[in-house]
């Protein structure tokens, strides 16, 4: 059950300086309650990837510090709790049928076999990819790959699920599906979503929080409530709330931006 | 207007499956014809050139010496092939486990491939009396590297991606080499052999010419020297046929063998249509 009193993410003045010296992100203090769907919005290089991949624990925050569930990150699965992360790109294993490739995590951790194969085909089915289990990832579309990344994310029953801009590569037709297949799969499974995107409207439409990030040097400039309730379908797309959410994120970027050139010109 | 051709009348030699092996026959038969006409004109002596038919009847009138020798030579090419694929797999397997042992490593690999066969055959001749043993060495050595060099390469070129999805999913090092280092080497792989089997042809080859008669005294190479001595030129010829007819089997059979394995999924493989 998600309990919006607990908080899921907390990032405690987190900040990344790269080896190679480049200042990906100033401190960022962030906290994310359970069942809350989160969007970091920004433009490119204002290091959401870093603070994505900082939450996941593939990169060590250079200072500051990072906790789930009040644990690192490396003792979260010991409290029970899940994480999955979906990439920009299906990072799906060219040489493995569809079921193998989402069949993975499960092999990883040691699952047996026949468990396994029911929650692969459950995953599968919610993603309604059901009748390509048996096909190469080449053999489908980007959408259809990307829907196997996120089946591959589900199938391990996390509790707390890291996009990094998943539908970035698609045309806005499948986005826009897939945005609302997401939100549907957000509900029923009363998942926590950290959310990557550089597009407003995906931000408004899915979020219960917009994160507004800027870059040189990265860091938060932002935060709007998205106080919409759900299900939210295509009309909330053409609503003037929504234009009025949009409107807002606009500005603020823009404000963000607009600081830098200044300090640009001094 | 142009009339359109419905694609099924395509004829059968515009297909590529057919003209790849339909073009270089029709060179063949012109080249053979060529020289058979040129030999024939112009009277030159079997003993400078023989024309393509006196090879052909020497190839079946010495049948029984030359194929004997044949399967000597493609014994030592066999051998050193699969000591190169063994060997060059654990070598690069070595290889990835650490930088440190890989930068401290691969000069040695480099220089054990820079160093003419030529030049270090005589000493393992000697150093090792067993003949075909000292054979299979020196086409071994010949053979190795790209092996080692693929195979490395192979496995590090991991997708970053996938990478950083084995290290989310806290995979062991054991689970990533084996369900992901290891089939995105395997093209790769299948590059470096198709190289080393034909260098093993060849560091046979070499390696016999220089053991000379000394050495084992039977494969193809010594077919040649002896040929040579006796100025049988036709011979020489019917056992350098054989040898080039060797090399192209094997390349042949390597193409076919990583078609089947990567078919499925390696875009190298898969439809050039
Ligand atoms: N491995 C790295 N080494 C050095 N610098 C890096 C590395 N990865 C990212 N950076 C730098 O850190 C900054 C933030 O990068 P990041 O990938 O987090 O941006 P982003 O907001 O995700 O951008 P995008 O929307 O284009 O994906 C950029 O200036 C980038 O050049
Ligand atoms: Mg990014």
């Amino acid at each position: 059950m998600a309990d919006p009193a607990v908080a899921a993410v907390d990032i405690l003045s987190a900040a990344k300086t790269y080896p190679n010296g480049t200042r990906a992100l100033d401190p960022v203090s962030l906290t994310i309650r359970e069942g809350e769907f989160v969007t970091l919005l920004g433009p490119s290089g204002c290091g959401k990837s870093t603070l994505l991949k900082m939450v996941a624990g593939l990169l060590g925050p250079s200072d500051g510090r990072i906790v789930l569930w009040g644990q690192p990150v490396e003792q979260v699965e010991a409290a029970g709790h899940r994480l999955s992360f979906v990439f920009q790109e299906a990072t799906l294993m060219p040489w493995a049928r569809v079921r193998a490739n989402v069949r993975l995590p499960l092999d990883l951790a040691g699952e047996p076999r026949a468990a396994a194969d029911a929650r692969v085909a459950d995953a599968l089915r919610q993603v309604g990819l059901d009748k390509f289990s048996t096909s190469l990832p080449r053999e489908l579309s980007g959408g259809m790959q990307m829907r196997v990344s996120i089946a591959r994310g589900l199938v391990t029953r996390p509790d707390l699920l890291l996009m990094d801009e998943p539908f970035g590569a698609l045309d806005e037709i499948t986005r826009n599906r897939l945005d609302s297949d997401l939100l549907a799969l957000w509900q029923a499974k009363q998942l926590t979503v950290v959310f990557v995107t550089h597009s407003i409207y995906e931000a408004v439409y899915l979020s219960t929080r917009v994160v507004v990030m800027a870059a040189r040097p990265g860091r938060v400039v932002d935060q709007v409530a998205i106080d919409e309730p759900y299900p939210r379908d295509a009309s909330f797309r053409v609503s003037t709330a929504f234009s009025a959410y949009a409107k807002r994120l606009q500005d603020s970027l823009l404000r963000a931006s607009a600081v830098n050139d200044d300090t640009a010109l001094a | 207007m142009m009339p359109l051709t419905p694609p099924s009348a395509t004829p059968r030699l515009q297909r590529p499956e057919v003209q790849r092996v339909f073009y270089p026959a029709l060179v063949a038969v012109l080249l053979l014809g060529l020289w058979q006409g040129l030999v024939v004109a112009l009277e030159i002596p079997p003993f400078l050139v023989p024309s393509p038919l006196q090879v052909a009847q020497v190839m079946v009138a010495d049948a029984g010496l030359l194929f004997g020798a044949l399967v000597t030579t493609l014994k030592i090419t066999l051998l050193a092939f699969v000591c190169a694929t063994v060997l060059g797999v654990l070598i690069a397997f070595t290889f990835v486990q650490s930088r440190l042992v890989e930068t401290a490593l691969f000069p040695y690999a480099v220089l054990l491939q820079v160093t003419p066969i030529v030049a270090i055959a005589p000493l393992i001749i000697i150093w090792f009396k067993d003949p075909t043993l000292s054979l299979v060495m020196c086409a071994t050595i010949v053979a190795l590297f790209p092996v080692i060099a693929n195979t490395t390469l192979g496995l590090r070129s991991v997708n970053p991606g996938l990478l950083s999805y084995f290290k989310l999913s806290r995979a062991t090092r054991l689970q990533t080499l084996l369900r992901l280092r290891i089939p995105s080497a395997l093209p790769y792989f299948f590059g470096g052999l198709r190289i080393s089997s034909g260098l093993a042809l060849i560091g046979a080859v070499v390696a016999e010419f220089v053991a000379g008669t000394g050495g084992t005294g039977t494969g193809l190479a010594y077919q040649i020297l002896q040929a040579g001595y006796q100025l049988n030129i036709p011979r020489m010829f019917a056992a350098l046929v054989l040898i080039t007819l060797t090399g192209v089997l094997l390349f042949a059979l390597m193409a076919m063998l990583s078609k089947w394995a990567l078919g499925g999924w390696h875009e190298s493989e898969v439809g050039h249509d």
